[in-house]
């Protein structure tokens, strides 16, 4: 069949005006708006936990999310992956990183100093230095390090909660996340979840 | 480098081959007004919009008419987008009262999204309202990304039409691509994301405490919805400043796999759309086959040297460059997403490329730089490949001394002028803005790093921004200079190739086909397919040697030496 001829090769720019708004609009409406909504209607009522921000609730309360790392200071506690986030750190209202350069003096004085401070707050450690725990993340919110960089904290943790090395170990140990199928990213261990759990065991 | 590593790229790359042939079929019959599995749900759909619209998807365009309704497209989206940025404070769905932009950020960041960049010259949760994120930029990433299809679609159209010099309807293109291609996948993998962990809600942030006593507000949003469309479209633009290193966005390593098989999908499964356009699905095949290679040497380039330890810091004792890193997906996953989102124009980021090693921060830069052609940008890959596809036939053309021909056509003077001219934007927008911005104050002010860390900085953004990659050295600064500079490349880089590609397509639609010689240069061949991988490595990678040396090149020397700066 003969294709019919083509109407016109050259019109003016007002004539594609009209369908440029009215696509606009409808697509803007249904894209925009009601796509958004569909999705977080199914969100809510299939993962409502993911939809909400994976909150974690003592009871009612919020007390953090299993998604935000928290800047953790105190000895008794795990220290997680440096944050450059916001003024002190951790702020998830301010995610980035350093992006400071491999040959950047700032970048290289603040993680020598930081292999000097970690020396310092784990006089007992053994094994390494792991990189995770003298370099910043790149979102400033992570919350995971590498089960290295948690057993590096073992002996400090320990002696902090006056506890046994291998009580602590075991915590660790049962928060070991290892690679999805085996092949997927890297072990990890959720900083916040771990410190929790120190905590709840703490009377027992 | 570890085996593991290797592994999970392998298991990646499989995923997408996977898909190469279903959806690349699947777009074909959309975009030649097929009927589909989908036609059941989404027809009515579909004719809702036209009638809506006033659209008539059977009236054939002219590439100047395409041309034309593209721009006036554009225009509109420009000043929807435009306007919700410096008025949200007025408008609904802003729970933390975020403030009107400035002029200039919202100029920059309305040609961002217009184009499919994303750059980010804010931060998402702490400066724009859920109304403008998901009605403004999402809704962008939609429509940008079905606009570069079509003048993906256009082109094909262009070389394989012999019977009418018309290009398509660019409305019906545009309804069809957005309906039955970025819809659906973007449906079913906003809620993969979601059960993953992304956020989906309009809930304002939630305050709390932490576990030692500071105070955290944690950010909302609907962000499954729009983190989605931000790969599958190669967008690239986060709902945090952090994108999708930040959990909020990427939680596990497995939203990681599914958010680089959305980047890549479309790119590759486009090869095999051409081939069925073609007739000649050894046609597809050759571009999939040029692709692949590339890829698999910048991979291997990008993960080689972030593995090496980064000597300044090995001298303190640590042995992995971690800094801007995330501890769930470590070298091998970030080194791998750097690739996959330069090689497309999608620019999402799962670590800060600004603090990568110099070489493993050149190989994204130089992904760019070669035009985004393996695989490439939803459409815009298509369309920048087969630029450097007549480039090609071209000079094995002057080789044999034959008129160089592609799938039948006669490829001429005209022909050439214009894929040259599509192809130099990717020089003249980088290079230009760059040397300007460098001996400005206000392009030095905007650097995070000095020495020739800081070069680099400017060199990849403004590389990003005519790639419309959107990806950045981070570090780099927002003021008035950069944000109107940036504006400007942005749109330079993306609509001074649109319209040579489409102007091309016109040249070519109705040509009359020439009968296949024995003299014709196979375009199937693996001598094809090296040739190609030539050009596109000499006209794309070095014009840039020389930048690229002021840069990356010599920082790698001087940080070989123990050079801070």
């Amino acid at each position: 069949m003969q294709s019919p001829a083509p109407q016109t090769t050259r019109e003016s720019t007002l004539s594609h005006l009209l369908p440029a708004v009215l696509f606009t609009i409808v697509s803007v409406i249904g894209l925009g708006i009601v796509y958004p909504v569909v999705i977080w209607l199914i969100g809510i009522a299939i993962f409502p936990y993911q939809a909400n921000g994976s909150l974690i609730k003592d009871g009612d309360k919020i007390v953090g999310s299993v998604l935000v790392g928290q800047t953790f200071k105190k000895p008794q506690y795990f220290h997680g992956h440096p944050s450059a986030a916001g003024k002190d750190g951790y702020d998830p209202t301010n995610t980035g990183g350093t992006n400071l350069g491999p040959t950047s003096k700032k970048l290289i004085d603040s993680v020598a100093a930081a292999v000097v401070a970690l020396k310092k707050d784990n006089p007992d450690a053994t094994g390494p230095i792991p990189s995770e725990l003298v370099t910043s993340s790149a979102s400033g919110i992570d919350p995971d390090i590498t089960p290295e960089g948690a057993y590096y904290q073992i002996p400090r943790v320990a002696k902090a909660r006056g506890v046994s090395p291998d009580a602590v170990r075991a915590i660790v140990d049962a928060h070991v996340r290892g690679r999805t199928f085996g092949i997927l990213g890297e072990p990890r261990v959720n900083v916040v979840e771990l410190n929790r759990a120190l905590d709840a065991t703490k009377g027992g | 480098m570890t085996l593991i590593g290797w592994l999970q790229s392998a298991l990646f790359f499989a995923l997408v081959c996977a898909a190469v042939v279903p959806v690349g079929a699947f777009m074909y019959r959309v975009y030649e007004g097929e009927r589909t599995w989908l036609a059941p749900v989404l027809g009515p759909l579909e004719r809702l919009v036209y009638r809506l619209c006033r659209i008539d998807p059977s009236r054939e365009m002219s590439w100047v008419t395409y041309a034309f309704a593209l721009m006036a497209f554009h225009v509109i989206g420009f000043i929807w987008l435009y306007g919700l940025l410096v008025t949200q404070q007025w408008l609904p769905l802003n729970p933390q009262h975020f403030a009107n932009l400035a002029p200039d950020l919202a100029f920059n960041t309305a040609v961002s999204f217009l184009t499919n960049t994303n750059w980010q010259f804010y931060s998402g949760e702490n400066a724009l309202s859920y109304l403008v994120q998901m009605a403004g930029l999402a809704w962008h990433n939609f429509v940008s990304a079905a606009a570069g299809m079509c003048v993906a679609i256009a082109l094909i159209r262009g070389i394989v039409r012999t019977d009418k010099s018309t290009l398509g309807n660019f409305w019906a293109d545009l309804t069809r691509g957005t309906l039955y291609i970025f819809l659906p996948i973007a449906f079913v993998g906003a809620l993969f994301l979601l059960w993953q962990g992304v956020p989906q809600n309009f809930s304002a942030y939630t305050d709390t405490v932490s576990m030692e006593g500071a105070k955290i507000s944690i950010p909302q949003g609907p962000m499954a919805s729009q983190e989605v469309i931000k790969e599958l479209g190669t967008n690239g633009g986060g709902f945090v400043n952090a994108n999708s290193a930040a959990t909020f966005e990427n939680p596990t390593p497995f939203s990681n796999l599914a958010e680089l098989w959305l980047i890549l999908v479309i790119g590759a499964a486009l090869t095999y759309t051409f081939g069925k356009y073609a007739r000649d699905q050894r046609q597809g095949w050759a571009l999939f086959a040029a692709m692949t290679i590339m890829f698999a040497g910048s991979l291997a380039t990008c993960y080689y040297f972030e593995a090496q330890p980064n000597p300044l810091m090995a001298a303190h004792g640590v042995t992995i460059n971690f800094e801007g890193l995330e501890t769930r997906f470590g070298v091998a996953a970030s080194t791998l997403w750097a690739v996959v989102t330069t090689i497309t124009s999608c620019g999402a980021v799962n670590a800060m490329h600004d603090s990568f090693n110099p070489i493993a921060g050149l190989v994204p830069m130089a992904n760019i730089q070669t035009g985004e052609v393996i695989f490439g940008g939803v459409g815009a890959g298509m369309y920048g490949m087969l630029l450097f596809v007549v480039l090609t036939v071209f000079i094995a053309g002057l080789m044999v001394g034959r008129t160089p021909e592609y799938l039948g056509k006669k490829i001429e003077g005209t022909q050439v002028k214009l894929a040259m001219l599509g192809a130099l934007v990717f020089a003249v927008f980088p290079l230009i803005p760059a040397a300007i911005a460098v001996v400005l104050p206000a392009g030095l002010n905007a650097m995070n790093n000095s020495g020739p860390h800081g070069f680099s900085e400017v060199l990849y953004m403004t590389t990003s921004w005519t790639g419309n990659n959107g990806s950045a050295f981070a570090g780099i600064g927002s003021n008035l200079f950069t944000n109107l500079l940036g504006g400007v490349t942005m749109f330079g880089g993306r609509f001074a190739e649109m319209i040579p590609v489409l102007a091309l397509a016109g040249s070519l639609a109705g040509k009359r086909a020439v009968p296949f010689s024995s003299g014709t240069f196979k375009t199937t061949t693996a001598l094809f397919v090296a040739l190609l991988i030539g050009v596109v490595v000499l006209v794309g990678l070095l014009t840039f040697l020389p930048a690229d040396s002021l840069g990356p090149i010599v920082e790698h020397l001087l940080m070989q030496n123990g050079k801070t700066f």
